[in-house]
């Protein structure tokens, strides 16, 4: 047991150690100074200026920066989704695969456009090598640097500077952070194992019985996987995710898979703090984010080590969950990997999450309901400061002064749009549909798991669809040609498109009017927000308007059925 | 700006980017893969001493019969399937898939329990019951599906409690068997990280090669 603590104590100390120095790093690539790298990139970053027709002194307001994520993500979309229907006769289509239903067509691109990378399909046998490589693989890109765009708008509107040009800030994201990580990292993911090749599946007879063949998939998997991972997009090469061998074959590779999601949302906390020059109050929202991950964490490798009771019981002592789980990764890296995939908005899984434990399926939701425990790449650090932005206006209300944050006057279309945000859009893209499915759950609902358990299927996965995440209980019939797959695939594009559209245009325009506003000069009256008392009172603002939202499915779900299995079935 | 202006930049960063991302990208990853680390990127084969390939180092095969050493159950049967009987095209794409059972789900306790039902077709063995009537005394990795239904290992606590049936089986000494085990173990990395896993594949190949 003490093996397990201590790796994963090892691997998030890691990447908090890794958080100043690349969060600094990110920070001088969008303030636009000097890095190592300029020799190479200033002329490769010219020329792809000039090829989209970008002005990089241009700068945008929040409309025109939202507008431009609008038809630069319609006019992507469109090509993959064209793509995708035409795999049939498209080259790099070894296993001669036909195309997808349109629905599954559909959900597929919106998936994948917004950073969510839901599957409601096996990749080996749904998707050509083509596909995979010229749609998701470049959506993979294009989404995560989306995502990043709308962090760092946001953040500069916060720190009272203009919101910056959409087209220089998702070419920069590619060239400068996104590309250049991935390069490294296919190259180590293809060292440790993971193929990288345009030849189709192997077919072996096998050794115990030559009579049964085996069917080896394989694929150009390196270069998606970790971009898949550093993209905090999530969708698997094959369908069971980065639990297949291939996609993640050893503790090595995982390491780098687990470090590769959460680096870069821990760090963009970091660039705030540079961006706001005040370093004091970055580290201070960084311990409150790493506080509720760290208890999250502990929660869930307690739950899958001490195991299934009922399954204890017939072994004859405590023994560790697997089910859904691979030896290599045991129940100290498939619970870090299952909190930290849920709570970055990655959505890869290397064990499966619909056979944890109640209180591990309990942190997971949680971590979706919330959006900020690490959160999605940009986005997740503009929620956590929209978070602060309603603290700010809480404590006001209770001391009776003028909320400021940051010098800036929290005024009635803030906390407007801030509260919008994180009260309505996310729970009505979430509780609605799952409503309706459960109202009809023959018809719609594809539930595989009975009691409780079922609920938790449904809403986890339009929750996972509105906060972008894109893992899910994946008993849950929910893809062609269960007769229940076109209602999944049509109702999450609701979740999906709400969840990521919405709360951009909302982050742009809150960041817009910030940017506008006249500094107040700080006074002695000033509410301070950089100090511990601050930082709590955000947490349970956090805390506590996550829980009034979300309370009920929680106990009518996992907490109902932890309650269950307490008393023996 | 005009909307043209807008949409023409939309389309262009579309292709520009598709270009660098989706083409060059992956075209220079896939060219390294394979000029420099040919073995790894096409999936790490494993081939016999005629030069046949027999599977791969990073995915498990089924194995139930005593002369082997067992693998852990999976929801794909490793994706295998009789080739004369592929109905559902396995070895066309291969495949991988898990259990996806709740803790609390019957089916899961029904799977490793058995359950006796008066219509023959209803009846389920029990991966415990196999495992006992094997004389394997059973670990959590040997009653749980995996999450691939593909992974290679098994733990080496279960191995071990495999020993004594293999070598009666093989009508060798468990002190030649053992060896192997550890021969055929992944362990952790740097000593750290991860679980500590033995390869049933490569054990079970360096297992006939001692005694074919």
């Amino acid at each position: 047991m003490f093996q397990g603590w201590l790796q994963i104590a090892l691997t998030i100390a890691l990447f908090v150690a890794l958080a100043p120095t690349f969060g600094g790093y990110m920070a001088q690539v969008y303030l636009g100074q000097k890095t190592l790298l300029d020799p190479v990139l200033v002329p490769v970053e010219g020329m792809l200026y000039s090829l989209t027709g970008t002005e990089k002194k241009e700068e945008m307001t929040g409309w025109q920066y939202a507008r431009a994520i609008l038809y630069s993500n319609l006019a992507m979309g469109l090509l993959i989704f064209f793509l995708i229907m035409n795999q049939g006769w498209l080259p790099l289509n070894p296993t001669g695969l036909g195309a997808p239903t349109w629905d599954t067509a559909l959900h597929t691109t919106i998936s994948f456009i917004t950073n969510t990378n839901q599957q409601h399909y096996s990749g080996e046998t749904t998707l050509s090598y083509g596909s995979q490589i010229l749609g998701l693989g470049y959506h993979m890109f294009t989404s995560a640097a989306t995502g990043l765009a709308v962090g760092i708008a946001f953040i500069r509107g916060l720190t009272g500077r203009p919101l910056g040009n959409f087209y220089v800030d998702l070419i920069r994201s590619i060239t400068r952070i996104l590309l250049p990580i991935s390069i490294v990292g296919a190259v180590a993911l293809m060292l440790l194992g993971v193929p990288e090749t345009l030849a189709g599946p192997v077919v072996v007879p096998t050794l115990e019985d030559p009579a049964v063949s085996q069917a080896i998939a394989r694929g150009p998997v390196a270069h998606f996987e970790i971009i898949k991972q550093l993209g905090e997009n999530g969708g698997g090469f094959f369908a069971i995710n980065s639990a297949h061998p291939f996609e993640n074959p050893n503790p090595a590779t995982n390491l780098i898979q687990i470090v590769a999601m959460v680096v870069i949302p821990s760090a963009f906390i970091y660039t705030y703090g540079v961006f706001a020059n005040s370093r004091r109050q970055a580290w201070l929202i960084y311990g409150m984010v790493l506080t509720i991950y760290l208890l999250f964490v502990t929660l869930t490798a307690i739950s899958e080590y001490q195991g299934n009771p009922a399954v204890n019981a017939l072994l004859g002592n405590v023994q560790p969950n697997l089910e859904g789980k691979e030896v290599r990764f045991g129940w100290a890296q498939s619970a870090l990997f299952a909190t930290t995939t849920t709570g970055t908005m990655c959505g890869a899984v290397n064990s499966l999450h619909d056979s944890f434990m109640p209180l591990g399926g309990f942190v997971l939701l949680s971590n979706l309901f919330l959006q900020i425990i690490w959160g999605g790449q940009g986005t997740g650090t503009a929620y956590l400061f929209a978070y602060l932005i309603l603290a700010v206006f809480v404590t006001g209300l209770m001391v009776g002064r003028t909320p400021e944050f940051l010098g800036r006057k929290i005024e009635k279309r803030e906390v407007v749009l801030a509260s919008f945000l994180i009260l309505l859009v996310h729970p009505i893209t979430i509780l609605i549909p799952g409503a309706i499915a459960l109202a009809f759950p023959e018809q719609l609902a594809g539930i595989s798991n009975p009691g409780f358990h079922g609920l938790s299927q449904v809403i986890y996965e339009y929750a996972s669809a509105a906060a972008n995440n894109g893992s899910g209980f994946e008993g849950l019939a929910d893809s062609q040609p269960a007769s229940t797959g076109l209602w999944w695939n049509l109702s999450t594009c609701f979740s999906l498109l709400g969840g990521r559209y919405i709360p951009t245009i909302a982050l742009l325009l809150l960041a817009d009017s910030l940017s506008r506003k006249q500094p107040v000069p700080m006074t002695v009256g000033t509410l301070r927000t950089d100090t511990f008392l601050f930082t709590g009172v955000t947490a349970g603002v956090v805390l506590i308007l996550g829980a009034l939202t979300f309370f009920p499915v929680l106990a009518l779900g996992p907490i109902a059925e932890a309650f269950q299995m307490a008393k023996g079935g | 700006m005009s909307f043209a202006r807008e949409a023409s930049r939309a389309i262009r960063s579309t292709f520009v980017l598709w270009l660098l991302t989706g083409i060059l990208y992956p075209l220079l990853m896939i060219a390294f893969g394979q000029l420099v680390l040919p073995d790894q990127a096409n999936g790490s084969l494993l081939k016999n001493a005629q030069g046949t390939v027999v599977g791969s180092a990073l995915i498990g095969q089924p194995f139930t019969s005593d002369r082997y050493f067992n693998s852990r159950p999976s929801t794909t049967n490793y994706s295998t399937a009789n080739p004369q009987q592929d109905e559902a095209g396995v070895l066309k794409t291969g495949v991988s898939g898990a259990s996806n059972l709740a803790p609390s789900n019957p089916a899961l306790l029904e799977r490793i329990q058995g359950k006796s039902d008066p219509d023959p077709a209803k009846n389920i063995t029990g991966d415990l019951e196999r495992l006992q009537s094997a004389g394997i005394s059973p670990t959590a990795d040997l009653v749980y599906t995996s999450g691939s239904s593909l992974d290679p290992h098994i733990t080496p606590e279960a191995a071990r409690n495999q020993v004594a049936r293999v070598a009666a089986s093989r009508s060798l000494q468990p002190s030649q068997i053992e060896p192997l085990i550890a021969q055929n173990t992944d362990g952790r990395f740097l000593g750290i990280f991860g679980e500590p896993g033995v390869n049933v594949l490569k054990l079970n190949l360096a297992l006939d090669a001692l005694q074919p």
